[in-house]
């Protein structure tokens, strides 16, 4: 990305972020959300975080690999169940990306 | 706390409340300072992301989004839409509001993250009358900000050091960290099918031009989550009706 592509990358980004933090604030509780915009809201972390993980899970070179050689989807998949568990943030990611990185970096076999 | 009622007083037990969401944040400072260093983005670029936006899984998206190749307008819209729930909590915010100025409410806006909420949302809904909570507000927000700059920097150095960063799969940082977000918001049906159709789609769409994939999958993952909520309650409702 060029410097005059990262100079408008932050401009918009602090347009957006800004721009819907203040314009609802400054409305200063005279706005009400109707209740299906609510509950639209609600779902959005789950849709926009979801929708970023999978692709890199289940194609991190750009195209479909499913197999014991995707450390990216073994690790992720070990992720899932450990944040199913425990439901404990930090846990997950130091666990998740722990063995990620021991399989993507070839540490046991490495270690002989 | 009980009668808390000078700003400064108020300033630092809101400074004193966020400590803990303040840790928490310490990682994915870094980390968002280490992946962006090596998704491309240059040192001032990566600074003013954490400077002017300060909105930490946004900052993460767009790093990861760069090192993927997606154009400036679908990083822009997908943080508009990954940031669309601070708008739930300006407006849950926003009645305890009405008294301050735009010059007041401009700041609050720009410091409003997930923790800075977390943080206050109980001071304002506490009521003891104090004229000063804004100052609370103000006292965890600040820390938070301060701290996340702190952490970006540390990230970007490492970053730096660190020889052949863009080839750890730093990605896999932000995916496990969205996992143990998302994953116990999965309690009930809606939420999980949100989460399978917006997932599944992404790989369908993930051909698309600038990662435009990412936006088509979201919207149809929350329409799939809405339509769910909409059939589960109707059979609840139905349920009840035959009961009675």
């Amino acid at each position: 990305m060029s410097s005059v592509e990262q100079l408008w990358l932050i401009f918009g980004m602090v347009l957006v972020t800004f721009g819907v933090r203040y314009g609802v604030l400054a409305m200063s509780g005279r706005l009400r959300f109707s209740e299906r915009v609510e509950a639209g809201l609600r779902f959005v972390p789950v849709a926009v975080l979801t929708a970023l993980c999978t692709p890199i899970l289940f194609k991190p070179e750009g195209s479909w690999l499913m197999s014991f050689d995707n450390s990216h989807l073994i690790a992720g998949v070990f992720a899932v169940i450990v944040a199913a568990i425990s439901r404990h943030l930090l846990l997950t990611i130091v666990l998740g990306l722990g063995l990620f990185l021991t399989l993507h970096l070839n540490l046991l076999e490495r270690l002989g | 706390m009980t009668n808390v009622s000078t700003a400064r007083q108020e300033f630092l037990a809101g400074a004193w409340a966020i400590v803990p969401l303040v840790i928490g944040a310490t990682p994915f400072g870094m980390l968002f300072g280490t992946l962006a260093i090596s998704a491309g983005l240059s040192v001032w670029a990566t600074m003013g992301l954490s400077l002017l936006v300060f909105a930490g899984s946004s900052q993460f998206v767009a790093a990861g989004l760069v090192g993927q190749g997606a154009s400036v307008g679908v990083i822009v819209l997908t943080t508009f839409i990954v940031n669309l729930r601070h708008a739930l909590y300006a407006a849950s915010l926003g009645p305890y509001l009405r008294h301050l100025t735009h010059r007041w409410l401009a700041p609050m806006a720009f410091f409003l993250t997930d923790e800075s909420y977390a943080a206050v949302i109980s001071r304002f809904e506490k009521a003891d009358g104090s004229p000063n909570k804004h100052w609370f507000y103000l006292g965890g927000a600040l820390l938070m900000y301060i701290n996340w700059q702190l952490w970006t920097v540390i990230g970007i150095i490492a970053g730096q050091r660190i020889k052949g960063a863009e080839d750890l799969g730093l990605e896999m940082a932000m995916v496990v960290t969205f996992i143990g977000i998302v994953v116990p918001l999965l309690r009930n049906w809606p939420m999980l099918t949100c989460a399978l159709v917006a997932g599944s789609s992404a790989l369908l769409f993930h051909s698309l031009p600038h990662q435009l994939g990412l936006i088509v999958a979201s919207v149809c993952g929350i329409v799939a989550g809405l339509l769910a909520q909409t059939m589960s309650r109707a059979a609840a409702n139905r349920k009840s009706s035959t009961e009675s």
